[in-house]
C-alpha cells in the first residue's frame, strides 16, 4: 500500500561549526574533526587528511563524547579533610590551591630538591614536564615509560637509534612478509589497522605471534601461540637457522653495521670485549685483502667479518660478527632444543626462517630511486628486503625483555631489513645516533639550583650512572643505578615502594599527573595502598608526607591526594605533540600536531600544563620567569608552546616558524604560530625528499635535510650496533675495572646481564618461584575498545567492556576441572584474586590470560558500587608484587628487567583453584569512595542527542 | 501488516559489504554508529544504567566473537552485525501499524516512530536480532543505514557513507548498490564470494558478507625448510673468511 516512501528530512543540519584537534582517547594522537552544535559535541570523526589515522577512528575514539559529559569529572580544586585515603575533599579556590602548591613545593626547593617525586602518567607534554623538573632541580621524574615499553625503546635506541611504533613503521605499502611480536590489540591502534588491511589485501603474509588469538592474531595468517617470555628465545632460534643456511645479508652488515668492528679479546684485562679504536677513538676492522687494521670509515677496505687478528700490544681481536655468530649458531638455539621450552615446534620455526630468508633474498624489491650515500657514493638504485616487523609490550614487559628486543633487532640487521623498501623505515626525526645520548643528569643536586639538563637520558659507561661513590642510588626510583643502570624512562612503579621505605631516602612530596597509582598503574595494588596511608610512628606524619594529584576524573588515585589540581579533558585546552616528546611521523613525513580548545569549560578546572607553568613562575624557576621576575609565559601552556625554544630555533612544534611562519624545523618563534595549526587542521607535515626516504642512517641527503630541520645536531652517519659496547662497559666494571664500580652484591647481576650480545635467560620470577606450585603463565590484554582504566567511566566503552573473565585453554581448564562461567581464585606467590572462567581454543596452554583494567575499586570514577566492573572485574595487579621474592641475602630486586629497569608485568605465575560452578561475586570489604563535594548527579538514564534531532 | 514495496528488477537496493578476512573486533564501527545516531534521524540511543550495575543502551550495530575450527583450522571470529535491509524483510511484513517499512527507492528499512506502538514484534520476526528497542522512548529502532548522512548536503561528498563505514580503521566495512551488478560493491561481493547470512531463513537480505581469505599458514613444499649451507659452523666460518666485501 505504500505508493511512495514517507518523506523524511535526509539533509538535517548537523553541525553549527567544525574544529579540527587531536584525539586523546588513547596514546595514539589521531587527528579529529568534532562537531559542534549549540556548544555540545555532535559528533567526531577522524580526520581525513591527518598522517596518523587518514579519517578513520578507533571504539575509543568515536566515545569521545562520553568521557566529556563523564560524571567522574572533577569540577574544582579540593583538598583532603579526612584520613587519606577516605576520600573526604572540601572544595577550595584555586587561589588557595596554587598557594598551598607554592609553599610545599618552595620550601622543598629551597632546601633539597630532590624531595620532591615528579611523575606523570600517560602524559603527552613530556617535553614541558621534563624540563620543568630539570628547571626545579629534582632527578626525580619520569613518565610511564619505565612501566610501558622502556625495554622496547632502550634495546631499539642502543641497537638502531630508533625503536618501534613512534620511531618507524613496517613500510605497509611494499612489505610482503610482516611478523608481529607481543602486541595487546594497540601500539598503534589505528596506524596498524590501516596497515594490516593493505597487508591482506596485497596478499603479504602476517605472522602474529601472541600468547592469544585475538584482535590482530584473529586475522592473522599464521598464529604462533608462544609461551610468554620466550619470545627472545624463538627469536634465536630463527637467527640459528639463517645463520647456519647462510642466509643473511653480509653487504648490508659490512656497509651500515659494527659487524666488522673488531672486538678486543683480552680476558681479565681492562679492554676485553671493547671495540679496538685508533688514537682519535674510531673503531677499526681487519683490512681483509691487505691484511692489515684499518679504520671503520675508510670505505676502500674490505673488512674481515671472522678472523682472529693480532694487535700491536700483543692481543688479539675478532670481529663481533664472529662472536655473534658464534653465540647464535650454539647447538641449544636449534629449532628442536627450544621447541619444548617456547611452545614452538620446531617444523613451525624452520618454516618461518625458510619464509624470512625467501621472502628477503628472493623477492628482494628494487626501486628506481637513486641515493647518495654518506660517503659520496651513488646508488642508482634502492634495494629492499621486503621482510618487516613490529613489536611492542608483549616482549617488552618481562625480565629479559631488554635483550629480547635486542636479539629481534638483530634480526632485523642481519636480513638486511632495517630503513629499505618492505622492510622496517625510521619515522623522522629518528634515526638517531646509536648508542645514544644525551646522558641524565642528576648527579649533583643543590638547593635552589636548576638540575643542569635532562633527568632522563642514556648511560654509556657506568661513570654516567646517577649513584653515589657508595654506589647507592640518588634517585628515588633508583633509575640509572646499578640495579636499572639503563632506566632511560625512570621506573614509576617502584617509587611509592622506595619513598615509603625512605630507601635511598625519604621524600617530602609526590606529585603526579593522570597515573592512577593506587590502582591499575601499580603493581600490588593492595600494598601500595597501605604504603600511602601508612605513617610514621614517631612523629604520626604519612610517610610520604604530602601528595598532590592532578587529573579530570575522580579516579581512585584521587582519594589517596592531599591536593587534587584537577585538570580539563582533552577537548577543552591546548597541548601539543611535539618531535621533542613522542613524535607521530610517518616513514615519509615529518609530522607534529596541537590540540585546541573545542568546547569551552563548564567548571571550575584548569589545563595541568597552565598550572605548572604558573606553579614554576610563583617558583621563580630560572626558565619560567624573565629578567625581572615576571611570569615569562603569562599566557600558559600556549604561550609556552609557541616561545619556548629548546635550542636556538628549536622550539615544541617544527611547522610554521620563523617571524613569517615560513620556517619548518628550525626558525624563530612565531606568535602566530598556533593559528597557522589551526588553518591546518591543527597538525604540520614535511615530506622527507624521496632520494632520502631509505637507508637512512647513511643517507648523504637524508642525514643534511635532518640537520637542516634540527632531528640531529651534526650529519654523521649512524652505524647500526649489533654489538652494543657500552653494556660491555659495564660488565668490566662489574669485573672490577674502572673508577665507577658496582658493590660486591651488585657484580654478579651486572657481569651476567650486561652482555654486549643478546642473551636470553628463563624471566625471573618464573626462575625464583616453585614451577609446580605456579604452572601456568598470567598476563592480560588490553582490548581495542578501551585504553587502561580511561574507559570505565564512558558510558559506551563501559557497555563494552563493564566486566573481566579469566580466559583459559579448554585443555586446560579440563584438567583442573573447570567449566565455563565457574569462578576461580588465581594465586600467585603474592596473593590471589578472584575471577570468572571463559573457556577458549585460541590460547597457549599455560597461560591464563584477561583484560587489562576493567575491575575498579567500588565508587572509582562515580561508578555505583556494586557495578560489574567492581562486584565481577578483577586486576591483576593485586597479584603481581613489585619486588622479586628475596634472593640469597634476603634482598628484594624490582620485579623488572636487570637493565633497563621495566615492570616485568607479564612475568607472573599462577595457579587456579576452583571455588566452584556457583556465581560468587569479588568479594571485597572496601567502603565505597564517597563522591566529591558538590558532585554533579550520576544520571540513570542517558538521552544524549535528544536535543540535536530534527523532528519532522 | 505492512507491505513490502514491489521491487523492479533494477532497483536501487543500498547496503553494506562486510569483510571478515580483516575484521580485527575492534568495536569502531559500532561505537561510531552510536555517536553518529545519538544525534541522529532516531536520536536519542538511550542508555539505561549508564554508570549503574545493568548499563544497557540501544545500538544499531553490535560486534560479536566466537571461535570456530580446531587446531591449525581453528580461528577466532569477529562478526559485526546490524540490519541487513532485506528484500523479504519479516519486520516490515509482521508490524501491524505501518511503522516499519522499506523504501521502494533505495531498499532501506527503516521505522516511523509515529507509527510505531512498540508492540517489539518486528523484532521477534527478525532472524538476525538486528533490531532494538527504546524502552524510555516505547519505540523499536534500528540502524538507518545512516539516511541522514548519505544524502546529506550539509557534509562533504566523500563523508556521504554510513558512519560505520567512514570509521573502520581496516576498511572492512564497504557501502554501495548491491541492486547494481556494476557497482563496487558488487564486484567486491562477486570476486571474493560474498554470502548472505542465513539464507534459509528466506529473507534475502541486502548486506553480505565476504568469507576470510585462505590462510597462508602451511608451509608448501618450496620453502618447508633452509636448505643447510653447512651442518658445522667450523665449515661456515671458513667459508665466510674469504667473504669480502666492500664497504
Amino acid at each position: 500500500m505504500l505508493a511512495s516512501d514517507p518523506e523524511i528530512d535526509t539533509s538535517p543540519k548537523v553541525a553549527d561549526e567544525v574544529k579540527y584537534t587531536t584525539c586523546y582517547m588513547c596514546a595514539c594522537r589521531c587527528g579529529i574533526k568534532v562537531h559542534l552544535r549549540d556548544g555540545k559535541v555532535r559528533y567526531i570523526e577522524g580526520n581525513r587528511d591527518h598522517p596518523v589515522n587518514h579519517g578513520v577512528l578507533c571504539a575509543k575514539g568515536s566515545a569521545g563524547i562520553m568521557t566529556q559529559t563523564s560524571p567522574a569529572r572533577l569540577t574544582k580544586p579540593l583538598k583532603r579533610v579526612g584520613p587519606r585515603g577516605a576520600g573526604e575533599f572540601q572544595e577550595i579556590e584555586w587561589s588557595e590551591a596554587l598557594a598551598t602548591a607554592e609553599q610545599w613545593l618552595g620550601r622543598i626547593r629551597a632546601t633539597d630538591p630532590k624531595k620532591l617525586a615528579f611523575f606523570t602518567g600517560r602524559d603527552q607534554s613530556q617535553a614541558l614536564t621534563a624540563w620543568w623538573a630539570a628547571e626545579f632541580g629534582t632527578p626525580n621524574y619520569a613518565a610511564h615509560g619505565g612501566f610501558c615499553s622502556v625495554n622496547m625503546a632502550a634495546a631499539g635506541m642502543y641497537s638502531i637509534g630508533g625503536s618501534f611504533w613512534e620511531f618507524g613503521e613496517p613500510d605497509f605499502e611494499r612489505t610482503r612478509y610482516f611478523m608481529l611480536f607481543g602486541v595487546a590489540e594497540d601500539h598503534a591502534s589505528n596506524p596498524l589497522k590501516i596497515g594490516i588491511n593493505k597487508l591482506r589485501q596485497r596478499g603479504a603474509k602476517f605472522v602474529s605471534v601472541n600468547p592469544i588469538r585475538t584482535g590482530y592474531s584473529a586475522v592473522a595468517d599464521d598464529w604462533v601461540g608462544i609461551r610468554p617470555g620466550t619470545d627472545g628465545l624463538f627469536i634465536f632460534s630463527l637467527i640459528h637457522e639463517l645463520l647456519s643456511a647462510d642466509k643473511i645479508d653480509f653487504a648490508y652488515l659490512v656497509r651500515y653495521t659494527n659487524a666488522s668492528w673488531l672486538v678486543i679479546d683480552a680476558p681479565g684485562s681492562a679492554a676485553h670485549g671493547l671495540f679496538v679504536r685508533s688514537a682519535d677513538g674510531r673503531a677499526l676492522v681487519w683490512d681483509g685483502e691487505n691484511q692489515r687494521l684499518a679504520s671503520s670509515n675508510d670505505i676502500t677496505v674490505k673488512p674481515a667479518l671472522v678472523g682472529r687478528f693480532a694487535l700491536p700490544n700483543g692481543t688479539s681481536a675478532i670481529p663481533s660478527f664472529e662472536l655473534l655468530a658464534r653465540r647464535f649458531l650454539a647447538p641449544e638455539y636449534a629449532p628442536e632444543r627450544v621447541a619444548a621450552t617456547t611452545g614452538v615446534e620446531a617444523s613451525k620455526i624452520r618454516q618461518i626462517a625458510a619464509e624470512l630468508a625467501r621472502v628477503a633474498f628472493e623477492e628482494e624489491i628494487v626501486l628506481d630511486l637513486p641515493w647518495t650515500d654518506w660517503a659520496g657514493r651513488r646508488h642508482d638504485k634502492t634495494v629492499g628486503r621486503p621482510v618487516s616487523f613490529h613489536a611492542m609490550r608483549g616482549i617488552s614487559a618481562h625480565a629479559n625483555g631488554f635483550h629480547t628486543c635486542r636479539a629481534l633487532h638483530v634480526l632485523q640487521m642481519l636480513l638486511g631489513s632495517i630503513d629499505v623498501p618492505g622492510g622496517w623505515r625510521y619515522k623522522p626525526p629518528y634515526p638517531r645516533q646509536a648508542p645514544p645520548g644525551p646522558k641524565p643528569s642528576g648527579k649533583s643536586v643543590a638547593a635552589g639550583k636548576t638540575l643542569g639538563g635532562s633527568p632522563l637520558g642514556y648511560p654509556l659507561a657506568p661513570e654516567d650512572l646517577l649513584v653515589d661513590s657508595a654506589g647507592r642510588a640518588l634517585r628515588i626510583d633508583k633509575a640509572f643505578s646499578w640495579e636499572a643502570p639503563l632506566a632511560a624512562h625512570g621506573l614509576m612503579h617502584l617509587v611509592i615502594t622506595n619513598a615509603w621505605k625512605g630507601d635511598p631516602y625519604p621524600i617530602d612530596t609526590l606529585f603526579m599527573f593522570m597515573a592512577n597509582m593506587s590502582w591499575n598503574s601499580a603493581m600490588n595494588t593492595t600494598g601500595t595502598r597501605s604504603m600511602l596511608t601508612d605513617k610514621d610512628d614517631r612523629t604520626g606524619e604519612y610517610k610520604i608526607p604530602r601528595i598532590i594529584y592532578s587529573d579530570a576524573f575522580w579516579s581512585e588515585m584521587a582519594a589517596y591526594a592531599d591536593l587534587i589540581l584537577p585538570d580539563t579533558t582533552y577537548l577543552e585546552r591546548y597541548d601539543c605533540i611535539s618531535m621533542l616528546d613522542r613524535p607521530i611521523g610517518t616513514a615519509d613525513a615529518a609530522a607534529d600536531s596541537i590540540r585546541q580548545p573545542v568546547i569551552a569549560l563548564d567548571r571550575d578546572v584548569r589545563p595541568f600544563q597552565d598550572v605548572l607553568i604558573e606553579l614554576g613562575a610563583r617558583l621563580k624557576l630560572p626558565g619560567l620567569i624573565d629578567a625581572n621576575g615576571a611570569p615569562r609565559y603569562p599566557g600558559g601552556y600556549a604561550d609556552y608552546i609557541t616561545r619556548h625554544e629548546r635550542a636556538p630555533g628549536v622550539g615544541l612544534l617544527a611547522g610554521w616558524r620563523g617571524s613569517h611562519g615560513d620556517k619548518a624545523g628550525r626558525g624563530a618563534a612565531n606568535p602566530r604560530q598556533l593559528d597557522a595549526y589551526i588553518a591546518n587542521k591543527c597538525f604540520w607535515t614535511a615530506e622527507i625528499p624521496d632520494e632520502a626516504k631509505f637507508y637512512r642512517f647513511a643517507n648523504m641527503r637524508y642525514l643534511a635535510h635532518a640537520e637542516a630541520m634540527g632531528f640531529l645536531s651534526e650529519p654523521k652517519p649512524i652505524t647500526l650496533q649489533l654489538y652494543v659496547e657500552p653494556l660491555q662497559r659495564f660488565r668490566l666494571a662489574a669485573e672490577g675495572h674502572g673508577t665507577v664500580q658496582p658493590p660486591p652484591a651488585e657484580r654478579e647481576r651486572i657481569r651476567t646481564y650486561f652482555d654486549p650480545l643478546p642473551i636470553w635467560y628463563p624471566p625471573f620470577e618464573e626462575a625464583a618461584v616453585d614451577a609446580e606450585q605456579f604452572p601456568l603463565h598470567a598476563v592480560t590484554q588490553r582490548p581495542m575498545a578501551m585504553y587502561h582504566s580511561w574507559g570505565s567511566h564512558n558510558a559506551w566503552q563501559r557497555q563494552i567492556h563493564s566486566e573481566n573473565r579469566l580466559y583459559m585453554h579448554r585443555a586446560t581448564g579440563t584438567a583442573l576441572g573447570i567449566a565455563d562461567d565457574d569462578w576461580v581464585w588465581i594465586v600467585s606467590h603474592h596473593a590471589r584474586v578472584k575471577g570468572q572462567v571463559r573457556l577458549m581454543d585460541g590460547v597457549n596452554r599455560h597461560t591464563v590470560w584477561t583484560w587489562n583494567a576493567i575491575g575498579r575499586s567500588p565508587g572509582a570514577v562515580r561508578l555505583a558500587p556494586n557495578a560489574p566492573e567492581v562486584t565481577r572485574g578483577f586486576l591483576l595487579n593485586h597479584i603481581i608484587s613489585e619486588l622479586l621474592p628475596a634472593r640469597d641475602g634476603g634482598y628484594r630486586y624490582a620485579n623488572a628487567d636487570p637493565v633497563t629497569g621495566q615492570a616485568a608485568w607479564y612475568d607472573l605465575r599462577v595457579r587456579i583453584e576452583r571455588i566452584g560452578a556457583f556465581s560468587v561475586v569479588t568479594d571485597t570489604n572496601e567502603r565505597p569512595l564517597q563522591s566529591p563535594p558538590n558532585a554533579r548527579p550520576v544520571p540513570l538514564t542517558l538521552s544524549y542527542g535528544r536535543e540535536f534531532r530534527t523532528r519532522s | 501488516m505492512t507491505s513490502l514495496p514491489a521491487i523492479a528488477p533494477d532497483a536501487k537496493k543500498l547496503g553494506l559489504v562486510i569483510d571478515l578476512d580483516i575484521c580485527v573486533g575492534c568495536h569502531a564501527c559500532a561505537v561510531n554508529c552510536k555517536q553518529w545516531n545519538s544525534g541522529g534521524f532516531a536520536a536519542p540511543l538511550t542508555d539505561s544504567e549508564p554508570y549503574g550495575a545493568e548499563p544497557s543502551g540501544v545500538w544499531f550495530n553490535r560486534v560479536h566473537a566466537f571461535e570456530a575450527g580446531e587446531g591449525a583450522e581453528g580461528r577466532t571470529v569477529y562478526f559485526p552485525k546490524s540490519c541487513l535491509h532485506c528484500d523479504d524483510a519479516p519486520c516490515v511484513t509482521v508490524c501491524p501499524t505501518g511503522a516499519s517499512y522499506k523504501r521502494a527507492s533505495d531498499g532501506i528499512v527503516l521505522v516511523d516512530e509515529s507509527k510505531c506502538i512498540g508492540c517489539k514484534l518486528c523484532s521477534w520476526a527478525c532472524p538476525y536480532g538486528a533490531r532494538e528497542y527504546d524502552p524510555n522512548e516505547g519505540v523499536m529502532k534500528k540502524c538507518t543505514l545512516c539516511i541522514d548522512r548519505i544524502y546529506n548536503e550539509n557534509i562533504a561528498e566523500a563523508e556521504r557513507v554510513p558512519a560505520c563505514v567512514s570509521t573502520c580503521p581496516a576498511s572492512a566495512r564497504h557501502f554501495g548498490d548491491l541492486g547494481d551488478p556494476k557497482s563496487e560493491v558488487s564486484k567486491l561481493v562477486a570476486a571474493r564470494g560474498g554470502y548472505d547470512l542465513m539464507p534459509e531463513q528466506g529473507t534475502k537480505p541486502v548486506n553480505k558478507y565476504l568469507p576470510p581469505r585462505p590462510r597462508q599458514n602451511t608451509s608448501c613444499a618450496s620453502n618447508a625448510a633452509l636448505p643447510v649451507a653447512t651442518t658445522e659452523p667450523a665449515g661456515l666460518f671458513l667459508k665466510w673468511v674469504d667473504r669480502l666485501l666492500s664497504r
